[in-house]
């Protein structure tokens, strides 16, 4: 088991980084720790699905004048690619609620920022102004 | 190959673990910043060169800026706090 | 009841309480009923204060039990979904090996006859933008989406206090222009828009593609933009352009792929020119595909920018 464990272990080390960014994500209350931790996610499943398309011994899938050996599998490298654009724009869309919440509560604490709104709502409307 | 492709690894789990312990904002998002960084080393490694370049401009260039562009954000809005807000337009600088 | 507790816990100690008190007392009661004495008023103020106290000490407890029950269940449950996966990896095929199961006959048809039917030499391009090009379609509008998302968010209108009843995002103070940072853009720009030019044009014959030179592009924009200055560099990009640009490179992209709902899967009856496989004007559709997909990632990484610094385009 741990000989099959130390030839796999890039989709290991893609696992662990996954477990350490849900932890990161699930557990800091900072927001922008919480942020960093889900994008740590995305980079772990991205070397996963990519690591799952190597050819020992292969080359780029690029033709060239001299590429008679085995090429490595393109799918997962078109799909990654993807991923890697979604990422980025997920990642600048959790920032700029980031800087509309900051803007709104002075807190980057996400529990704070629950207690704020859990007490917002308790006292009767209208006694904050926003 | 494979030595470098396992000391990749570890400098990855390394990174992970270091944006949890380390206090400092600034520095988690440099720590990300290389994270993404050493991602492309392994890309190229796994002879995926058009992943290598896109996570270059993409990860380490346009995702990091937009992180520091944040951080600066909320700096910025946390110096206002202090200064009297009139009512039209309170936080506006000029 | 609320009224009087709002009261308490506003001030807590001072001694014209018991007036107000039983004064709001006194509101609360039919005309029949005698006035309260201030023993009473005194003695009912204290135990609603020790009935407070109580209750936010319960609720402080409760709170830190929550947080803490949170804590250890969101640990466990990492663990539990790492070891289920690691479990898991033991049954995959081994890493490398040329005969697993994603090394299949699709992966195979695409390395042999990649060249002949897409005409790009990187077959990667083939791959996300002649046979899987519905897939990057709906990632360019994913990041089309995301800037419209933080338009939404980011954008500062003049009236939105009136009409939103929101305070406007705040405007950041423009650096004054840092003469070694204009020097260093002065050469900087043109490497940097040739440089992101280049990596699109040359997508389909090495490793690169749309969404790395657009981001470069991006970035040599940006770079602009930092260095001389918000007036200067909104005379390039201004917010309609940045709109007209990245709707109608969104709209080619989807009418010129659009042929596969009327013409089959593989669009085969269509004969695009493909060229010398090799030569920048190769690969039919490869080529417009990437410029357009370019144009919308430059777009868009730009206007991150501009509203997460300014606020506006």
């Amino acid at each position: 088991m741990w000989q099959e464990l130390w030839n796999d272990r890039v989709e290991v080390a893609a696992i662990i980084l996954f477990g350490i960014g849900l932890t990161t994500l699930l557990l800091n209350r900072n927001l922008i720790r919480k942020i960093i931790g889900f994008s740590f996610m995305d980079s772990a499943i991205f070397l996963f699905l990519a690591a799952e398309g190597y050819i020992a011994g292969g080359t780029a899938p690029i033709r060239t004048f001299s590429s008679d050996g085995t090429m490595v599998n393109p799918i997962p490298a078109g799909l990654v690619l993807t991923g890697i654009v979604v990422s980025v724009s997920v990642t600048a869309l959790m920032l700029a609620l980031t800087v509309r919440l900051y803007q709104r509560y002075h807190t980057l604490d996400f529990d704070e920022i629950c207690r704020l709104e859990r007490e917002k709502r308790q006292d009767p409307p209208g006694k904050e102004g926003f | 190959m494979d030595i470098l492709v396992t000391i990749l690894l570890l400098v990855l789990l390394l990174n992970a673990v270091m944006v949890v312990c380390i206090r400092n904002l600034f520095s988690c998002v440099l720590i990300f910043m290389a994270q993404s960084l050493v991602m492309v080393l392994l890309w190229i490694l796994l002879q995926a060169p058009d992943l290598a370049i896109t996570e270059a401009a993409v990860g380490a260039g346009v995702s990091s800026l937009l992180f520091f562009l944040a951080l600066r954000r909320i700096h910025a809005l946390d110096a206002e706090k202090g200064a009297p807000a009139n009512k039209k337009g309170g936080l506006r600088h000029g | 009841m609320a009224d009087l507790r709002r009261l308490f816990s506003l001030n807590s100690n001072d001694s014209s309480l018991d007036e107000a008190l039983k004064r709001d007392l006194e509101e609360d009661q039919h005309p029949e009923d005698s006035p309260l004495s201030a023993r009473e008023v005194s003695m009912h103020a204290s135990a609603i204060r020790r009935e407070e106290a109580s209750m936010q000490r319960r609720e402080e407890k409760a709170w830190v039990l929550s947080r803490r029950a949170y804590q250890v269940l969101s640990v466990l449950t990492a663990l539990i979904i790492i070891s289920v996966l690691l479990l898991n990896i033991l049954d995959l095929p081994l890493f490398g090996e040329a005969d697993n199961p994603t090394n299949n006959e699709v992966s195979a048809r695409y390395l042999e006859y990649g060249l002949e039917e897409g005409g790009a030499v990187n077959l990667v391009a083939d791959v996300i933008l002649d046979y899987r090009a519905f897939d990057t379609l709906g990632e360019s509008n994913v990041l089309f989406a995301a800037a419209c998302t933080v338009i939404l968010l980011l954008r500062r209108f003049s009236d939105a206090e009136q009409v939103h009843g929101m305070p406007e995002p705040l405007l950041l103070e423009e650096a004054p222009s840092d003469p070694l940072l204009m020097a260093a853009a002065r050469l900087l720009v043109p490497v940097l828009l040739l440089f992101g030019c280049c990596i699109i044009l040359n997508g389909h014959l090495g490793p690169g593609g749309g969404f790395a030179g657009g981001a470069v592009l991006g970035s040599g924009l940006i770079l602009y933009l930092n260095a001389f200055g918000d007036q200067r560099a909104s005379r390039v990009l201004t917010f309609r352009s940045f709109r007209i640009l990245s709707a109608s490179a969104l709209m080619f992209y989807a009418l010129s792929k659009a042929f596969s709902f009327f013409c089959g899967a593989n669009g085969i009856p269509l004969d695009l020119p493909l060229g010398t496989p090799g030569s920048i004007l190769s690969a039919g559709l490869i080529l417009p595909l990437n410029m357009a997909v370019g144009l919308v990632v430059c777009c868009t990484v730009y206007a991150f920018f501009t509203l997460f610094r300014k606020g506006e385009i």
